[in-house]
């Protein structure tokens, strides 16, 4: 295969592009509230963040990679000309990056993955034939989409229903808040590691069976519970702060909370937004390590994810940490108690569809958990029309990203960089 | 890159709600020293405390209108905006029945008759307590947020506007008595200060009605 190394470099330098657009922009939604109550400073929030980026990238971002690799575009279509696969996913990624830097520009609240699966849905309809899109599955992350927020909203409308009944509406709430806490936080501990368990971690040559599995989730649920059990522990209560805002101290103790859950979503975010970077980059290195096979039976390499964690990572140390502190001094309306449902049932539904293999929009979940406990009557102002604008853009991303992606497909096939020998 | 995430969350209308209030509280805190001053026959203190009682309605009038432009429809509340709008309206209508009784006095140079002027004083101290009240009551909407409008704070908000139809009940007696006492002298009185005296205490009586009407309407948006 000619031109095989200027394919990987060119594709490898895109992908990692885009994962560091997603470390700049999209963890910061994770870390954000904690930074905003002063649960974090950026430095550490920065460095909480990458450290669950980077894990939820590579222990758990393998399933949705693998679905944008090759559960969207048919590969048995493609037999006799692997050449429209690699032009594909470069347009695809390439018309994803520059959709987004338009949209972010122009303020337009679009996600990433709706604009990596409608780039890849285009080229793939289009470029190749209509059969060469497995619509089904199509259908499937199509629903997800509709299906995740609203899973997340009812979530968090019942974490955050049980926090009213256990801890903020008792005679006692800062006693209960500590008494409680440690439910909580194994409850984040155990979902997140069940979850990852189950979608296996035989890239890191672990392979458990159910057994072992409950018995692993359920002893990283108890050491992340012990671990916030000590620092909510050392929270003196403070009857100062309690004057003017008789919750203070209880927010205080879900400070703590929220920063558990704030690394469970960091984690999930890795988990599933790795994909949108680091999916098309795994396609393209797949037909080109089997020297022009379309049918990729070999295992997608590791480097690909590590590739793609270090790139959020790289955007979080370069950019994000800016983002996060804008975000962190707007949304001081998500007071710890509230960051903290939003974020677990975000957590818990992203890693769900991670789990499953569907690439769905993290920010759309944690809107929906947001939501939620507004529903609950809980935040003291959101604004519907913002709220509408994110739940439709895919209704444009999707198509724009198509066209996107058309026309590079074309002028790549046009070119004709690729010779298959 | 940008990020739309922030944009979700609406400004809150509770801190503004609450400064309108505390503007309203000091505005009519202010009839205190203006009775006195008044029934000192002190015009010229009399004339200051009604030119602040002014300031303040108008400072009032300020937040109420900012508050207003702040609340766009649009925006997700854990309460009914048109409850909201109607708090306003009732604390920003305190302030103004203020400046109306302030603004009689002095501009009609009107004197209290000896016999009711001991009581007036304490007439308006248990009106402005009725109007404090409303405002303790208002003070606990960030806690009724926190707790999503249930359980213990809610029964606190309760028992605090209980305590606000006390207060407004004590003005309904203190006002009776006051026209009692005005009626028995009111011959022997210029017939026109004798119209605008009870025009005053009619007034003065309706800051706690005012006072307990921004309770009730607190309470539902309690209720939702």
């Amino acid at each position: 295969m000619e031109n095989a190394y200027i394919i990987l470099i060119l594709v490898t330098t895109f992908g990692f592009f885009m994962a560091w657009g997603i470390g700049a922009n999209d963890v910061a939604n994770a870390m954000g509230t904690s930074v905003g109550s002063k649960a974090l400073t950026i430095k550490q929030a920065v460095i909480v963040a990458g450290i669950f980026e980077f894990t939820g990238a590579y222990l758990a971002g393998g399933e949705v990679t693998s679905t944008i690799r090759k559960g969207i575009v048919d590969p048995h279509l493609l037999g006799n000309s692997p050449d429209l696969l690699i032009y594909g996913m470069l347009a695809a990624l390439l018309a994803a990056g520059i959709w987004l830097l338009i949209a972010s520009r122009l303020g337009w609240p679009v996600s990433t993955t709706h604009s990596i699966v409608g780039a890849i849905i285009g080229f793939a309809a289009v470029g190749i034939g209509m059969d060469a899109v497995k619509w089904g599955k199509v259908v499937d992350i199509v629903l997800s989409w509709v299906i995740t927020p609203m899973l997340a909203g009812t979530l968090s409308f019942l974490i955050f229903r049980s926090i009213q009944k256990l801890i903020l509406n008792t005679d006692r709430p800062f006693n209960n808040a500590q008494r409680y806490s440690p439910i909580y936080t194994f409850l984040a501990g155990f979902v997140i590691a069940l979850v990852t368990l189950f979608k296996g971690l035989k890239h890191i040559g672990l392979q458990t069976s159910t057994g072992e599995n409950y018995f692993i989730a359920l002893l990283v649920g108890v050491m992340i519970m012990l671990l916030g059990y000590y620092f909510v522990r050392r929270i003196k209560i403070d009857k100062e702060a309690d004057r003017d805002f008789h919750f203070a101290n209880v927010e205080k103790v879900f400070g703590v909370l929220m920063v558990i859950t704030a690394s469970a979503m960091a984690f999930a975010h890795g988990s599933n937004d790795v994909a949108n970077a680091v999916g098309p980059v795994a396609a393209v290195v797949g037909v080109v390590q089997s020297g022009g096979a379309v049918i990729q039976e070999s295992v997608m390499p590791p480097w690909v994810l590590i590739l793609g964690g270090v790139g959020i990572i790289l955007g979080l140390a370069t950019y994000g940490h800016r983002v996060i502190a804008t975000i962190g001094s707007r949304i001081t309306e998500l007071t710890p108690s509230r960051g903290f449902a939003a974020n677990l049932a975000a957590a818990s539904t992203v890693v769900l569809a991670s789990g499953f293999g569907l690439p769905i929009s993290t920010t759309q979940t944690l809107v929906g958990a947001v939501l939620g406990v507004g529903f609950a009557r809980g935040i003291a102002a959101l604004n519907v029309n913002v709220i509408r604008s994110i739940f439709l853009s895919w209704v444009v991303t999707l198509p724009a990203g198509a066209v996107l992606a058309i026309v590079f497909f074309f002028i790549f096939k046009g070119i004709g960089f690729v010779s298959i020998s | 890159m940008g990020n739309y995430f922030s944009g979700i969350f609406g400004p809150s209308p509770i801190s503004p709600l609450q400064a309108h209030m505390a503007k309203v509280q000091s505005c009519i805190e202010e009839l205190i020293p203006f009775f006195e001053a008044v029934i000192k026959g002190d015009f010229d203190s009399a004339t200051a405390s009604h030119q602040a009682i002014s300031t303040l309605e108008k400072e009032a009038d300020k937040l109420k209108k900012e508050l207003r432009i702040r609340l766009p429809s649009g925006l997700f509340l854990p309460f009914s905006r048109s409850d909201l709008l109607n708090v306003l309206t009732m604390q920003d209508s305190i302030a103004n029945k203020a400046k109306d009784i302030s603004g009689t006095v002095v501009g009609r140079q009107i004197k209290l008759p000896d016999p009711i002027d001991s009581s007036f004083v304490q007439f308006v101290s248990r009106s402005v307590d009725a109007s404090a009240q409303a405002q303790t009551a208002i003070n606990e909407l960030d806690e009724l947020v926190e707790t999503g409008f249930r359980g213990g704070e809610v029964k606190l908000v309760e028992k605090m506007l209980t305590e606000l139809d006390r207060i407004e009940s004590d003005t309904d007696h203190i006002e009776a008595e006051i026209r009692m006492a005005l009626f028995q002298i009111e011959k022997d009185l210029n017939p026109v200060e004798v119209i605008f005296l009870y025009r005053i205490i009619d007034n003065t009586g309706e800051l706690a009605d005012l006072a307990q009407r921004v309770g009730s309407r607190l309470q539902l948006m309690l209720a939702r």
